[in-house]
């Protein structure tokens, strides 16, 4: 139990993919205007990696891995190099089965996220996650808790950066770094502050 | 005064719009409420008559910080002093040396003036370039940007070198304080609107640059080639089951009172407690963040000394040692309550100190890459505030909808 739970702090702060990585910086900088609309999004990015890095893992455990396909009578195949696309394809419907849901159940929400529904299939930070996953050869049950934890760190990350955007309505930026120009930097002083995490041996 | 104040209104038609030097308008304004309360009077509604304003404010932040920058001079001064008598060294090399024996100054670290001089002669050139190039910066910003010179850069200018280990190189102190300035406020449009506190972004952005002169333990001592550890330093890198006592030369009371080698400022708790007295008796720091911040560190800390490590040295520190070594007593007093990075609502400013007091504990004990975490847990609690406001302020909502329904 204490093992999850250090895998989940560690993958929330330490392994941050938005600021510790910078993994799916698109959507973290455009939908980030109001904390309603980013927590939402958080919510569905938790809810995508929860569901898609363990699908990945039983993919890549019992399809791909060399030496994986032995219960069918081939010991010897190895399809990591398929990964990818194995990947981003599970990514892709669980995303648009989301999307089917989300229209069915809550057509506002469907509505304020819009085209970043459909878009969170090429997000960094849900392939990222599925990467990770293989790289560090996490269990089954270690995957569930690390997409949770990953998905959560980033809604945490995207929330704060939208608190602190509708805070700066009463900012005084100069034109030129108006918008975007302004987020970025943002976000890189969000960053400064998560490397208190960073070294973090759990 | 009657003089230079018609040498002011002589002037003033060459800054105002329209003169030859408009561009410099802000300069000449911040001079004359410096030395003038001015008569404007706020023209439309609404009214608010108060004489606190953002001077005064900032004013009393500076006089609540006297004690720390008596105490960072005279601390600077003794350690340096104790450290030369430890290595038979007679006189300090370069130019302070030369100052010093100009001044005919010795090296007793038992002599008050001796160590107080000796400390100022690394605590103000320190102060006077932050105060220089920082206040290049903001005039350079009023200027082209037209708003107003503000007081807000005497606080960031003083505690900004305060937080510095006494032997940081002057020209990364020009760098970090530019970085603080320009990046940590004045792209946000200035005093009151940034997100982050300007000094600890400062302080930050040096510590990540410059690690070999922010930690270590060559650093903390002002005197070439002595190496002495702070005591956080010292304990993070000790072998599990080496007591506290063994490891650190000073009592808590001397930890206390602020006779330990660490930045310049940080070091007396005692300094700080006058400061957050004066403070929170005239209402400008928070005293429900501070609350919120000591109850949350010794909470945890007791914790933590109760549950004790077999392989974390720094699980041994109790929680009475936390509040008085490193910088967590001028994090709590002059940091975390600054009120513009801090959270708004009073409930939002429990959970903030709350929030900061943990995590400086947890950096502490648990990461061992950084031996203090004051500075990175206000940073984080600084980024997090308007998200703790948001979910307090909702809830306040959601809370008086439901008594209106009933």
């Amino acid at each position: 139990m204490e093992h999850f739970l250090s895998l989940f702090m560690k993958s929330v702060f330490v392994e941050n993919l938005a600021l510790a990585f910078f993994l799916g910086m698109c959507t973290f900088v455009a939908v980030s205007k109001n904390v309603k609309t980013a927590i939402n999004l958080g919510a569905a990015v938790i809810v995508i990696q929860t569901i898609t890095i363990p699908a990945n893992n039983l993919i890549f455990r019992y399809l791909l891995q060399e030496g994986a396909l032995s219960w069918a009578g081939y010991p010897s195949v190895d399809l990591t190099f398929v990964g990818l696309i194995c990947y981003i394809g599970v990514i892709a419907a669980m995303v648009q089965i989301l999307e089917m849901t989300l229209d069915r159940f809550s057509p506002t929400l469907y509505h304020t996220l819009g085209i970043f529904l459909p878009l969170l299939t090429v997000n960094c930070a849900i392939l990222g996650g599925t990467l990770f996953m293989v790289q560090k050869e996490y269990t089954f049950t270690e995957s569930v808790v690390y997409g949770f934890g990953s998905g959560f760190g980033w809604a945490l990350a995207i929330a704060a950066l939208a608190g602190i955007r509708e805070k700066m309505k009463y900012s005084n930026v100069p034109d030129g770094l108006r918008g975007l120009g302004i987020t970025f930097i943002t976000v890189g002083l969000m960053a400064l502050a998560f490397m208190a995490f960073s070294g973090i041996k759990l | 005064m009657k003089p230079l104040r018609k040498l002011l209104d002589r002037v003033e038609p060459h800054f105002v719009k329209g003169g030859k030097v408009s561009w410099a308008y802000p300069l000449y304004e911040a001079l004359d409420t410096f030395l003038y309360s001015p008569n404007d009077r706020t023209s439309g509604s609404p009214h608010v008559r108060d004489s606190m304003d953002l001077k005064r404010m900032m004013s009393m932040v500076v006089i609540a910080l006297v004690p720390c920058v008596f105490m960072a001079m005279f601390n600077t001064g003794y350690q340096a002093n104790l450290a030369m008598g430890s290595m038979e060294v007679n006189s300090a090399t370069g130019w302070r040396g030369d100052v010093l024996s100009w001044l005919g100054m010795g090296y007793n670290p038992s002599s008050f003036i001796d160590n107080f001089v000796h400390g100022a002669l690394f605590f103000l050139p320190a102060y006077i370039v932050t105060m220089t190039v920082g206040g290049l910066w903001e005039v350079l910003f009023a200027c082209v940007r037209k708003h107003e010179v503000n007081e807000g850069f005497l606080v960031t200018g003083l505690l900004f070198p305060l937080t510095l280990p006494p032997s940081i190189p002057l020209w990364q102190v020009a760098i970090g304080i530019s970085f603080g300035v320009v990046v940590g406020k004045e792209v946000f449009g200035g005093t009151g609107r940034n997100i982050l506190n300007p000094a600890l972004t400062a302080r930050a952005f040096l510590f990540f640059a410059y690690p070999a002169n922010l930690s270590g333990d060559t650093i903390w001592t002002a005197v070439d080639g002595y190496t002495g550890a702070t005591a956080l330093g010292a304990l993070a890198t000790a072998p599990v089951g080496s007591s506290l006592t063994n490891l650190v030369d000073f009592s808590w009371w001397q930890a206390f009172v602020g006779l330990i080698p660490g930045s310049m400022g940080e070091t007396s708790t005692l300094a700080c407690l006058f400061g957050a007295v004066f403070l929170i008796a005239t209402g400008i720091g928070s005293w429900r963040i501070m609350g919120g911040m000591l109850i949350s560190a010794l909470g945890l800390s007791t914790l933590m000394w109760l549950a004790g490590s077999d392989t974390n040295s720094m699980f041994q520190m109790p929680p009475w040692w936390h509040m008085v070594i490193g910088g967590y007593a001028f994090g709590l007093v002059f940091m975390a309550t600054d009120p513009v990075s801090a959270t708004m609502t009073d409930a939002g400013r429990w959970i903030y100190g709350g929030v900061i007091g943990v995590l400086t504990i947890l950096i502490r004990v648990i990461n061992p890459a950084y031996p203090e975490g004051v500075m990175l847990a206000i940073l984080f609690g600084n980024v997090m505030s308007p998200l703790i406001d948001y979910f307090v302020v909702q809830s306040n909502i959601k809370r008086r909808v439901a008594r209106s329904v009933a």
